[in-house]
């Protein structure tokens, strides 16, 4: 295993273009250690963003989990090329007839990209970590693990999402492409969506029924957190409404994603076993 | 004599094309092997089917008589295919390190290789700098790395100039002269006639002949001949018993052997019947003439 993480290392840390990527998707994931900053000063009205509770234990789990999960486009980029730049370069036919097999191949993607999902959620658990204690109103421990979840859900999340790449990478072999499908993938779920909503089912069901796509799943594992913010709140109960949404993450919608990962993964394989190269 | 790899009536299919058809043979330890055809003979399919990249339709092959899974298998193998796949972004030196992880073998031997092919003064240069030659002879440094049971290699002289032909010839001879296995593809004749002692032939998929090149035709060879009096050394000639087919072409007597005669004893023979040759050279056909002789007969 060690072998084959080191084998992707190699690959992916002399190509220049994953490094700036890969630097830069960390440098961003710090970066939203910035927002603290964010204070506006202008005579009567007085705004530090840090003042308003995101940073407060456990709620900044939930918000930084949120938040920096759109950065995980930087690696799609990365995880997308390095598996496309094989079949342009032939390079997977080289290191196949050197004696890799097509499992360890795959294996050796899908161990990167787990990497990369854990890393990055040790980062953001370090950042918020850092963060939360600086800026929190509440600091004591059990305050502080509480809803520790949402990193799992992080975790998985990334780990879905990026086995999606892969498996986008291995089928269309061209980056520029995968990417598109990416997107028309998006495009497709959100149309869907609209076309069941229109004409077949009510919006429980619908929502229900999107649950079982790829990207939908993917995102329903950490909701928006913005209606759980204090200030919104308030607004909400001035206008007599009572905003009671659903924050928390549930096994279903886990399961859900791990069978997406094991979808991507197995098809990966499948493919390349398929195929002649 | 151990058992490299054993094919069995291996068959490919691209749709309605049968790229290889029914095909076996052995490749045995020691030996430097030719894989003969023309262009689209199935060459390359059929290494492409034993290295694990191209699926098969029927039939079956094994490495080292089945011990290992064909990916273990191949770690003991160098093989080069077409043309060298490497990491365009990486240098010389951390594309073999990256082999040497993938084969699992030390990374010790690198700069041997590399100064084997001469390429050790650009180790560090990225891969894409590199001439078409370079990038064969650095393929062919990969391949060395583990020290391989067999080394294969496909065309590995199309589209070199002259000079970067020749020296993977060289380097070819000096592998096969430390004892290593070589399977080598080609449709250069002359190339397989100078380094193979065995060879597979093929045409359109089908094995036409497999077997030591020396007796790709069991023929005893013929004479090249000359005279003064031509007509006197034909009807000789002809009444021999040791002589099937005689031409003549531009005074030229070309006499076909049916037995064997070395080339002193039919010169003494000649003399003491009163004919003096200007000209005596007995020759076997070359390779390209049994190969054509081969594939026009598969034609027919």
């Amino acid at each position: 295993m060690i072998r084959l993480l080191h084998i992707e290392f190699i690959k992916l840390w002399n190509n220049r273009a994953s490094k700036v990527l890969i630097i830069s998707y960390f440098a961003l994931l710090t970066s939203i250690a910035l927002v603290a900053a964010i204070k506006f000063d202008i005579g009567p009205i007085k705004f530090h963003l840090a003042d308003q509770g995101i940073f407060n234990f456990p709620y900044i789990w939930h918000f930084n989990t949120f938040i920096t999960a759109f950065f995980k486009l930087f690696l799609a980029i990365v995880i997308v090329s390095m598996m496309s730049n094989e079949y342009s370069n032939k390079t997977i036919k080289q290191n196949l007839i050197d004696g890799l097999s097509k499992k360890e191949f795959i294996f050796s993607k899908f161990l990167t990209v787990v990497s990369f999902s854990l890393v990055s959620t040790i980062f953001v658990f370090i950042v918020s970590l850092i963060l939360g204690l600086i800026y929190s109103d509440f600091n004591e421990i059990s305050i502080i693990l509480t809803d520790l979840e949402f990193l799992l859900a992080f975790f998985i999340k990334l780990t879905g999402f990026f086995s999606f790449c892969l498996f986008l990478g291995v089928l269309v072999k061209r980056s520029a492409f995968a990417l598109g499908f990416l997107i028309l993938w998006q495009v497709f779920e959100g149309i869907f969506r609209g076309i069941i909503r229109w004409k077949f089912f009510d919006s429980e069901t619908t929502d229900v029924i999107m649950g079982f796509f790829p990207l939908q799943s993917m995102f329903n594992l950490i909701k928006e957190p913005f209606s759980r913010l204090g200030a919104v709140q308030s607004v909400a109960n001035q206008m007599g409404e009572q905003l009671a949404l659903d924050y928390y993450i549930h096994w279903y919608e886990i399961v859900i994603v791990l069978a997406w990962i094991a979808i991507f993964v197995y098809g990966s394989l499948a493919i390349l076993k398929r195929r002649d190269l | 004599m151990s058992t490299i790899l054993t094919v069995n009536h291996l068959t490919k299919k691209f749709g309605y094309l049968t790229a290889v058809k029914d095909l076996s043979f052995t490749i045995e330890k020691g030996n430097v092997y030719g894989i003969l055809g023309p262009n689209g003979s199935g060459k390359s399919t059929t290494l492409g089917i034993v290295l694990n990249v191209v699926n098969k339709t029927s039939g079956e092959f094994s490495w080292f008589n089945g011990q290992s899974s064909t990916h273990e298998a191949l770690k003991k193998v160098g093989a080069i295919i077409e043309r060298p796949n490497f990491y365009p972004y990486m240098t010389a030196l951390q594309n073999l390190k990256l082999v040497c992880k993938i084969k699992d073998v030390p990374e010790t031997k690198i700069e041997e290789k590399l100064e084997l092919v001469g390429l050790l003064d650009r180790k560090n240069s990225k891969f894409k700098t590199y001439s078409l030659g370079m990038k064969q002879r650095l393929a062919i440094a990969s391949a060395l790395l583990n020290d391989p049971e067999i080394l294969i290699l496909d065309e590995p002289t199309n589209g070199l100039d002259p000079q970067g032909i020749h020296q993977i010839r060289e380097i070819i001879k000096t592998i096969a002269a430390k004892g290593t296995t070589i399977l080598l593809a080609s449709h250069l004749l002359d190339e397989v006639e100078k380094v193979c002692t065995h060879v597979v032939i093929l045409r359109k998929g089908e094995k036409l002949y497999s077997g030591r090149v020396d007796s790709l035709q069991a023929s005893f060879g013929f004479f090249e001949l000359k005279s003064d009096d031509l007509e006197k050394l034909t009807s000789y000639l002809k009444n021999n018993q040791h002589f099937g087919n005689i031409k003549q072409e531009n005074g030229l007597v070309t006499a076909i052997l049916t037995s064997e005669l070395d080339a002193q004893t039919l010169n003494k023979l000649l003399f003491d019947n009163g004919i003096i040759a200007s000209h005596l050279v007995k020759r076997k056909e070359s390779l390209e003439e049994q190969f054509l002789a081969l594939t026009k007969n598969a034609n027919a």
